[in-house]
């Protein structure tokens, strides 16, 4: 069993539900966010996606897109991206699942991509341009070294592949909430919680839901239909403040655990 | 115009296969999201090359608004220039818009109504695609969105004037190095939230499968019709074929025909820059390794990492750090050589024709004219090299002159 398998598992006992903040990773530097994971884990935060910047997102919107640039700018590297993980992982009780591009992964290996991944304490990964018709060797190994490999369905999902998508997944499903690019949004759409009641019935894994989720009242839509929540821009947004001189930094630290705290109790009141 | 002339196909004409691999370069590696379309556009694209009526209003459209058949053309004093083989140009500049993007956009435009999509976007690196895409959406009344880095917008002035008048909307690509890999990333994200009612164009024979499939076929009337060309004037296939690879849609539709022609030479010219550095250069082929950009598994231009290099070509179509996965499979399996082509030799070559030939060639296509020349020194009087005259050159003469200046007063 997996540290997300077991994660949810407990969470489900005590009838409570995920709350995934996403940071990248090396913005605006490797230290900061170090200090940020440390920060979120101590407001009791149940996971934590580590986006690994990529030259070419095109899933993303302009702010992680722009993070992903300060980030890569600044001069993050892979093997700095995983010392720091190593490092965090082994004083933080929320399990750490990337977020990265098959770009990444194929470009240092599939082999060696999970060997480092794990070694750094890292529990699974998300790999946003790679979907299931594709995913069979990366899927085999994750399987093997019991490496979570959490797959996304979408809106534009056909219903008879969203089936066979939750069937190659392992730790928990990503549904995407809107049809678009990962950024805040005002509104979701009305016929969400029935795609998630429905994908809830042919699935026994847990299903968490991000792109757009920023706001209380979406956690008040979401809580009765999703085991656990994402949310990324409104985290890197108020991240996108923070300076490379790491003492300078605490307005930004408050200002992101204190969103953490609100979504927190929001989601499990 | 029919649209299979192999008489039997060889394995390497029957590709991509049912998961959109040619061999093991291709594939779809974009998001979820965009799945259920790129699925919709193969059923409704192998359905259309079964539908005799929609075949025939392209072949109309083709002949009669683009001026197809586009002729074969003898260079004769560019012949006589290098002193080799005779010197034949493929004239795709004088199709209307003055490139061979026409012949894809045309048949995409007509997808786009199939599928009942209502708006259309597209990249452009040069404009041609840009041009030839608001060419095809106007003729049809489709809206049309064109995404433009701003540094191409900037060297490729004349062809933004003309997307405007033909009614397109242009946004500014101004992430990243602000050329046309940024424009495909926009356009992507784009089609991402508008994929329901949006068809994306794709340029070239990139991206996830089935464009690369279906940019090649509307584009592979250009191979056939030089065979048909080359077997009245000549008797016989050409002894060698050559164009220029950026993306690579004007050399896989020339080459794609003569694949199963296996005596028939073919030469592919990448964008060699000012130097084999990396981010000099836009030499995917020759510089590069198999890797993942915008949807397929190519050869791309990266660092250990993964992260996309940055790229120079001083021609905008040229300036792109992947390439067709096709054109990877032809590498790998050696049915094409891919040579790369320096600034300098492209703007000498486009210099030479202008005033040998009278007719001025696109920055892209002078590369191929470049390498086309060596080729031909390197073959005897009675052979036949076909170069594909890509596009016409018009809407780089601000460009040319401006680098011609900084050359002299590097000189200086």
């Amino acid at each position: 069993m997996s540290a997300i398998d077991e994660l949810f598992q407990r969470l489900k006992s005590e009838g409570k539900k995920a709350f995934m903040p996403f940071v990248t990773a090396g913005d605006p530097s490797l230290d900061f966010t170090a200090a940020i994971l440390k920060r979120l884990d101590a407001e009791g935060c149940h996971l934590a996606e580590l986006g690994i910047p990529y030259s070419d997102p095109i899933a993303d919107g302009p702010v992680i897109q722009a993070s992903y640039t300060r980030s890569l700018q600044g001069g993050t590297r892979l093997s700095g991206i995983f010392e720091m993980a190593s490092e965090v992982t082994s004083e933080i009780s929320m399990p750490v699942v990337t977020m990265v591009s098959y770009a990444i992964i194929y470009r240092m290996g599939i082999d060696e991509y999970l060997q480092q991944a794990i070694a750094a304490g890292i529990s699974g990964a998300i790999v946003p341009d790679m979907p299931v018709d594709e995913s069979d060797e990366l899927a085999a190994k994750c399987k093997a070294l019991d490496f979570s490999l959490i797959q996304l369905i979408t809106p534009t999902t056909p219903r008879d592949r969203a089936v066979q998508i939750a069937e190659q997944t392992t730790g928990f499903i990503y549904y995407v909430s809107i049809t678009g690019i990962t950024g805040e949004r005002t509104e979701l759409p009305a016929d969400l919680a029935d795609n998630l009641k429905w994908l809830k019935s042919v699935t026994d894994l847990p299903i968490c839901v991000g792109f757009g989720i920023s706001k209380l009242e979406h956690v008040e839509v979401l809580k009765p239909v999703a085991d656990g929540l994402i949310v990324g821009s409104a985290i890197v947004r108020r991240i996108a403040a923070a300076t490379n001189d790491q003492s300078k930094n605490q307005d930004v630290m408050d200002d992101v655990g204190g969103f953490a705290q609100e979504m927190l109790s929001a989601i499990n009141d | 115009m029919t649209s299979h002339f192999l008489p039997e196909p060889s394995p390497d004409a029957s590709l991509p296969d049912e998961k959109g691999r040619f061999g093991e370069f291709g594939g779809r590696f974009v998001p979820e999201t965009l799945i259920a379309a790129l699925d919709q556009l193969e059923t409704e694209y192998y359905q259309s090359r079964k539908d005799p009526a929609f075949q025939a209003e392209l072949d109309v459209l083709l002949r009669d608004f683009v001026g197809r058949p586009s002729p074969l053309y003898f260079a004769k004093r560019l012949t006589e220039h290098c002193g080799g083989a005779q010197i034949w140009f493929k004239r795709e500049d004088l199709n209307h818009t003055g490139a061979h993007k026409i012949n894809s956009t045309l048949g995409q435009a007509l997808l786009t109504m199939r599928m009942g999509k209502k708006r259309v976007i597209a990249e452009t690196g040069a404009g041609q695609h840009g041009v030839a895409t608001a060419t095809a959406c106007a003729h049809f009344g489709i809206p049309c969105v064109i995404y433009m880095g701003e540094e191409d917008i900037r060297r490729q002035q004349p062809n933004v004037q003309s997307m405007k008048m033909l009614g397109a909307e242009i946004c500014p690509v101004t992430t990243g190095s602000r050329t046309l890999r940024d424009a495909v990333n926009q356009a992507m994200r784009d089609w991402m939230s508008s994929v329901a009612d949006t068809h994306y164009i794709l340029g070239s024979v990139v991206g996830p499968h089935p464009f690369p499939l279906i940019v090649r076929d509307y584009q592979a009337v250009i191979g056939r019709e030089t065979i048909q060309q080359s077997q009245e004037r000549f008797g016989r296939l050409p002894d060698a074929v050559v164009a220029c690879v950026g993306g690579g849609s004007n050399a896989a539709g020339m080459f794609y025909p003569f694949v199963a022609e296996t005596d028939v030479p073919l030469v592919g010219v990448e964008a060699g820059g000012e130097s084999d550095q990396p981010g000099r250069h836009a030499s995917s082929l020759t510089f590069g390794k198999p890797g993942v950009l915008h949807g397929s598994f190519s050869y791309v231009l990266q660092d250990e990492d993964g992260q996309t290099d940055d790229v120079h070509s001083a021609s905008a179509g040229l300036d792109y750090p992947g390439v067709g996965p096709e054109h990877s499979h032809w590498k790998s399996t050696g049915r094409v050589e891919y040579r790369s082509c320096r600034d300098d030799e492209a703007l000498a070559a486009f210099d030479l024709v202008a005033r040998n030939e009278g007719i001025l060639p696109a920055l892209e296509t002078s590369h191929a004219i470049a390498k086309g020349m060596e080729v031909a020194k390197e073959r005897g009087k009675d052979e036949v090299v076909v170069i594909c005259l890509s596009g016409r050159g018009d809407k780089d003469a601000g460009e040319i002159q401006r680098l011609k200046n900084e050359a002299a007063a590097r000189r200086t």
